[in-house]
C-alpha cells in the first residue's frame, strides 16, 4: 500500500488491520536495517487470538509438539492464572526457525503491533540469526520440519503402542531434559537421508575389509605384568573409553546404549533430547536475548516518532508498555521476582552506547577500547553475535550499571541462621558483583551436573552416575529418588547417583534404585 | 515484505488432546474429588461444572533440583538501600535465605482451582455406578431442540434461500432505481436498426446518434443495477425450539434414625442423585421435596434431609402420609409427573409395614409415575439376603406392592455399583412413554 502523501503518519488510532501492519512493517524494516544493520531471517508474522496464545505457551512456544499430559497441566495452570487476572498474556512469541515465525496478539492495539513487530521481528530475530550459540547448536532451516516429524512419529507411535507406554517413555525423558544437552562438545547435526546413508555404507566397507588376522597379533608388551586389582580397573578404562565415558547427556547415552530400549522408544527419547538442545541456547541467553530485542524495539519507536511517523499519542502508548517491560522491582519490594532479565539487557545495551558516545574517566578506566569510540552499533552487533549472558555481563557490566541497580552481593550459607552481605556497589565491590552476577547466569553451572560414569555391560550392568556437587549444593531429595526411578524404567537395570564434590572429590552420598521401593 | 498469516481461524483447542491426557492422569485423585463434592453437594450441583482444586499426585514432573537447604550460594539482588559489606540479615524462618521471594512457581501450582466441566464431572460420577454405555450417553445428552421456522434473514445457507422473498426484494429495488426493461431497449434497437435500413434523411443522422446514446446510457445503467443483488437475497430462518417436557416432582424418602449411618447415607444420596439425573433429562422442570422421618415425618430441605440426626423410633407410614398431603396440596397429578425414592435401612415398628404397603397400594401408587425402593444393607448382608425375598418386615410387605404394580421397584444395594439395575426397569419403559407423546 502506498502512504498518503497528506499525512507521514503510518497509522492513528488503536485499530490495526493488515495494510497498517505491512506499511509499519516496512519502515520498521527500513531502520533495521539501514540504520541498526541488523541481519535478520525473513520474517512470518502470525495473527493469533488469546486462546491460540495459551496454547503455544503450553507447549513450550513451538508452533507443532507432540501431545502429552504435562502439557495439559501447564495449559490448565496457564490458563488459570490468566482467567483471573493474575497474569497478562506475553504481546507476542517468536519461534527461532527460518523463516522466523512471530505470533502477534489480536488484542493488541496498533502501537503495540508496532512494537512487537520491532521487537519480535527484528530484535529476536537478529539474535537467533548471528548469536554464536544459535548458529551452532540449533538449526533453525530443520527445526520446523522436525517438530512435524516429531508430533507425527509421537502420534504413530501411540496409535502402534498404546498412549501409556509412549507416555512412560515421554514421562521419563522429560524427566532427565535438563541432563539431555551437550554442554561442552558440538551436538552431532540432525542427521539427513543423505549422511545416515553415507554412515551405512561406511559401515558396510568395513565389513567388507574386515580381516581376522589382525585380532591374532599379540597385545602390548605391559599386558602381561599386571596382577589382578590393575586388570580390573583397566578393563574398567577400557569399558570406559569404548562407551565413551564419562557423558554428560544422560539422554543420549541412554538412547545409544540402552539394552532394554526398543527401536520406537530410542526415536522418542532422540526427540526429546533434540528439543532440549534446542531450547538450551536460549536460557544460556535470557538477558541477551531480551535486552537486544528490548534495545531494538526502543531504538526504532524513537527513530518512528523522530521521523514523525507516528504520534505523541502512539508513543506514550509505546513508552508506557516498554517501562512496564523493563521495571525492575528492588529486592525488597513485593513484587520481586528476581532480575528482570528485560531490565538488565535493555540497561546493558543502553550503557554500551553511552560509554562508546560520552563515556566519564571511570569507563575510560574499566573500557579503555570501547569509551568514547562512538562506534557503539558495531560494538552492540559484535557482542550480540559473540557472547552469552555470563561472558556479556562479565565484560560489559559497568559500575556506573552496578550504581544504578543498586546491587549488592548476598551470601547464604546452609547451616548459618543469617545471610551476609559481602560486597555492595563500591569500588572494592564492583568486580566480585560483577563476577558474581555473571556465575548466576551461567546455566551450565547452576543445574546439577550429573554424569554417566561407568556401566559394566557383561557383568550386572549396574549404571553409576555422578553428580558433581558444586558448592555443596546437594539434590532435594524426594525427587531425586523420583527421577532415578525414571533413569531406572529407561535403563532396565539398576541405577545408582553417587554425590561427588567437584572440589574435594569425597563422596558426599551414594543412592541406588536397589534402595528404593517401588 | 513479510508473509502475514492470519492464524484466529485456526482450529481452537489444540491443547484439547492433552488436556484429555491430562484429566486421565489425575484421574484417581479427580475421582476422589468429586466424589467428596457429591458427598457435600446439593443433588442437582452434580449435573453442573466444577471447580477442582489441581491434583498433585500423579502429575508431579520431577527431575533433579538443587536443594535449598544445602550449600552456599551467592545471591545479587538490586536496591541496595542501607546494607555495607558485613552486614548479617537474619534469615526467615531458616528458609531460603536472601531470596525472599523465591517462592513463587511451586505454590501457586498447589493452590489453584480448574474447571472440570459438566461432562467430565458425569464422567467421574458415573465410573463405579456401572451403568450401560447408552443410558451414559442418554444421561449426558442435554436438551434437544427442533428447527422452528422464523420469518427470514438477510444471511444464512445458500439452500435456505427463499426465493419468492429475494425476487420480490429484487423487482422492488428494480423498479426503484429504474433498471430499464428489456422491451424498452430491444424497442431502441429496432428503431435503430429501421433508421440505419431507411436511406439517409435530412436530420435522421443526428436522431441515430441520439438514439445510440440513448441505448449505450440505458446498457450502462442495466449493467450498473444487477437484477439480483446480495442485498435482495433473504433466507428462511430457522430457530431451535426446546422439545416440549413436563414438570416432575421427585420425592425423596429417607429414614433419619440412628441406625442410618454415613455410609447408608451416601449410598443413598447417590441413588437420588442418579434418579435426578435421570429425571432431568426427561423435564424441563424438577422440584425435589425432601421428607425424613423417624417416628414422624416432616418435610425439611436438603442440607438438613442429608446431615442432621433425629433420634426416635422409625414409623415408616409416617412418611408416606407426608407424601400424600403434599402432593394433594401442591403436585396435583394431572400437572405432574410424580416420583419416589424411598431409603431406608428396612427397619420399622412392628405392625406399620402393613400399613405402609396398603397406603402404597392404595391412593399412592396410582398417583406415582415411578416408585423406587431401596434398602441400604451391609455388604455382609448381601451374601445372606441378596437372593431370598425374605428380610425385614418392610421388605416383606413391599413385596406385596412389588408384584401388583409393574412401576414399583425394590432393591437391596450395599454397594455403588448395586444402585443401577433399580433404573433399568424406568429405562426399560421410556419408549413406550415417548410414543404416548
Amino acid at each position: 500500500m502506498t502512504k498518503r502523501p497528506a499525512s507521514p503518519l503510518l497509522f492513528s488510532g488503536s485499530d490495526w488491520n493488515f495494510a497498517t501492519l505491512s506499511r509499519t512493517y516496512e519502515a520498521i524494516e527500513t531502520i533495521a536495517l539501514e540504520e541498526l544493520q541488523l541481519d535478520v531471517y525473513p520474517n512470518q508474522i502470525e495473527i493469533i487470538s488469546s486462546e491460540q496464545m495459551l496454547d503455544a505457551y503450553s507447549s513450550v512456544g513451538m508452533p507443532l509438539m507432540y501431545q502429552h499430559w504435562s502439557f495439559g497441566k501447564r495449559f490448565v495452570f496457564e490458563d488459570h492464572l490468566y482467567r483471573k487476572g493474575l497474569r497478562g498474556l506475553a504481546y507476542e512469541l517468536v519461534i527461532n526457525s527460518n523463516p522466523c515465525i512471530s505470533y502477534l496478539m489480536e488484542e493488541n492495539t496498533m502501537a503495540i503491533q508496532a512494537l512487537v513487530t520491532a521487537h519480535a521481528a527484528f530484535g529476536h530475530n537478529h539474535f537467533f540469526k548471528n548469536n554464536y550459540l544459535f548458529r551452532q547448536w540449533t538449526d533453525a532451516n530443520a527445526i520446523l520440519g522436525y517438530m512435524e516429524f516429531a508430533k507425527k512419529y509421537v502420534t504413530k507411535c501411540e496409535e502402534r503402542h498404546g498412549t501409556a507406554a509412549v507416555e512412560e517413555i515421554l514421562d521419563s525423558a522429560h524427566a532427565i531434559m535438563d541432563q539431555g544437552v551437550f554442554r561442552y562438545r558440538r551436538p552431532p547435526r540432525l542427521s539427513s537421508e543423505k549422511e545416515r546413508e553415507r554412515a551405512r555404507e561406511r559401515l558396510e566397507y568395513e565389513e567388507q575389509t574386515y580381516n581376522d588376522l589382525w585380532r591374532t597379533l599379540p597385545s602390548s608388551t605391559d599386558a602381561s605384568d599386571e596382577d589382578g586389582a590393575s586388570k580390573a580397573e583397566r578393563d574398567a578404562a577400557e569399558r570406559k573409553k569404548a562407551l565413551n565415558l564419562p557423558e554428560e547427556n544422560l539422554l543420549y547415552f541412554l538412547e545409544k546404549n540402552s539394552l532394554i530400549l526398543e527401536p520406537w522408544q530410542r526415536e522418542i527419547l532422540r526427540i526429546v533430547r533434540v528439543i532440549a538442545q534446542y531450547f538450551y541456547p536460549q536460557r544460556q541467553t535470557k538477558v541477551m536475548n531480551e535486552g537486544c530485542a528490548t534495545f531494538v524495539h526502543y531504538f526504532i519507536m524513537n527513530r518512528l516518532y523522530d521521523q514523525g511517523k507516528i504520534n505523541e499519542g502512539t508513543m506514550l502508548e509505546v513508552l508506557q508498555s516498554h517501562s512496564n517491560v523493563v521495571f525492575q522491582p528492588d529486592f525488597d519490594d513485593p513484587r520481586f521476582s528476581g532480575i528482570n532479565p528485560y531490565a538488565l539487557g535493555f540497561a546493558l545495551m543502553q550503557d554500551i552506547e553511552r560509554i562508546a558516545t560520552e563515556p566519564t574517566a571511570e569507563d575510560r578506566d574499566w573500557f579503555p577500547d570501547l569509551a568514547g569510540s562512538g562506534d557503539w552499533r558495531a560494538t552492540l552487533i559484535d557482542a550480540w553475535a559473540n557472547h552469552r549472558d555470563e561472558s556479556f555481563i562479565l565484560q560489559y557490566l559497568s559500575p556506573a550499571l552496578i550504581r544504578k541497580f543498586r546491587l549488592f552481593l548476598l551470601s547464604d550459607r546452609a547451616g548459618d541462621n543469617f545471610c551476609e552481605v559481602t560486597s555492595i556497589h563500591n569500588e572494592r565491590g564492583y568486580e566480585a558483583v560483577r563476577t558474581a552476577l555473571a556465575r548466576n547466569y551461567e546455566t551450565g553451572a547452576n543445574l546439577p551436573d550429573i554424569q554417566v560414569v561407568d556401566v559394566d555391560l557383561l557383568g550386572n550392568r549396574h549404571l553409576r552416575l555422578a553428580h558433581y556437587i558444586k558448592n555443596g549444593v546437594l539434590l532435594e531429595e524426594e525427587k531425586r529418588d523420583a527421577t532415578l526411578r525414571h533413569v531406572r524404567r529407561l535403563w532396565g537395570y539398576d541405577v545408582s547417583l553417587a554425590g561427588v564434590d567437584a572440589a574435594t572429590g569425597e563422596t558426599r552420598y551414594e543412592r541406588s534404585t536397589a534402595q528404593l521401593s517401588e | 515484505m513479510p508473509n502475514f498469516i492470519d492464524r484466529r481461524l485456526n482450529p481452537k483447542d489444540k491443547s484439547l488432546g492433552n488436556r484429555r491426557r491430562f484429566l486421565r492422569r489425575a484421574h484417581e485423585e479427580l475421582k476422589r474429588v468429586v466424589k467428596e463434592r457429591i458427598r457435600a453437594g446439593k443433588i442437582a450441583d452434580v449435573d453442573a461444572e466444577q471447580g477442582v482444586p489441581m491434583p498433585a499426585r500423579g502429575t508431579d514432573e520431577p527431575t533433579f533440583q538443587p536443594a535449598r537447604t544445602s550449600g552456599q550460594r551467592q545471591y545479587i539482588l538490586p536496591g541496595n538501600k542501607e546494607f555495607t559489606p558485613g552486614d548479617r540479615i537474619p534469615k526467615p524462618g531458616g528458609g531460603a535465605g536472601g531470596a525472599g521471594s523465591r517462592a513463587g512457581r511451586g505454590q501457586a501450582e498447589d493452590d489453584f482451582q480448574f474447571v472440570l466441566s459438566r461432562e467430565e464431572v458425569l464422567d467421574l460420577f458415573f465410573e463405579d455406578l456401572e451403568l450401560p454405555d447408552m443410558i451414559k450417553l442418554s444421561l449426558k445428552e442435554t436438551v434437544s431442540y427442533k428447527p422452528r421456522r422464523a420469518g427470514f434473514a438477510t444471511s444464512g445457507a445458500p439452500t435456505n434461500i427463499n426465493v419468492g422473498r429475494t425476487m420480490r426484494n429484487s423487482y422492488g429495488r428494480r423498479i426503484a432505481l429504474h433498471r430499464p426493461r428489456r422491451g424498452d431497449i430491444e424497442a431502441l434497437a429496432k428503431e435503430i436498426a429501421t433508421l440505419e435500413a431507411t436511406p439517409p434523411a435530412p436530420g435522421s443522422g443526428q436522431r441515430l446518434e441520439e438514439l445510440h446514446g440513448e441505448l449505450e446510457r440505458l446498457e450502462r445503467r442495466r449493467r450498473r443495477i444487477p437484477y439480483v443483488d446480495p442485498v435482495d437475497i433473504r433466507y428462511n430462518r430457522f430457530e431451535p425450539q426446546p422439545l416440549p417436557n413436563a414438570n416432575a416432582v421427585m420425592f425423596c424418602l429417607m429414614d433419619v434414625s440412628s441406625s442410618m449411618g454415613e455410609r447408608e447415607k451416601d449410598l443413598a444420596k447417590r441413588f437420588f442423585v442418579l434418579l435426578h439425573l435421570f429425571l432431568k433429562r426427561r423435564y424441563d422442570r424438577i422440584d425435589i421435596v425432601f421428607i425424613r422421618h423417624t417416628d414422624e415425618a416432616r418435610e425439611v430441605d436438603e442440607d438438613t434431609f442429608f446431615y442432621s440426626t433425629q433420634s426416635g423410633g422409625t414409623v415408616v407410614s409416617t412418611a408416606l402420609e407426608e407424601m400424600q398431603r403434599i402432593i394433594e396440596e401442591r403436585y396435583p397429578a394431572r400437572d405432574w409427573n410424580i416420583y419416589a425414592a424411598q431409603a431406608s435401612d428396612g427397619d420399622n415398628i412392628a405392625g406399620d409395614s402393613e400399613r405402609c404397603s396398603s397406603l402404597l397400594n392404595g391412593p399412592l401408587m396410582r398417583l406415582c409415575q415411578y416408585y423406587a425402593y431401596v434398602e441400604i444393607i451391609d455388604e455382609r448382608e448381601t451374601e445372606i439376603f441378596g437372593a431370598t425375598d425374605n428380610g425385614t418386615s418392610l421388605w416383606r410387605a413391599y413385596r406385596t406392592v412389588n408384584e401388583a404394580w409393574p412401576n414399583f421397584q425394590m432393591t437391596r444395594i450395599a454397594r455403588p455399583a448395586d444402585i443401577y439395575p433399580v433404573f433399568r426397569k424406568l429405562f426399560a419403559r421410556q419408549p413406550t412413554t415417548q410414543q404416548r407423546k
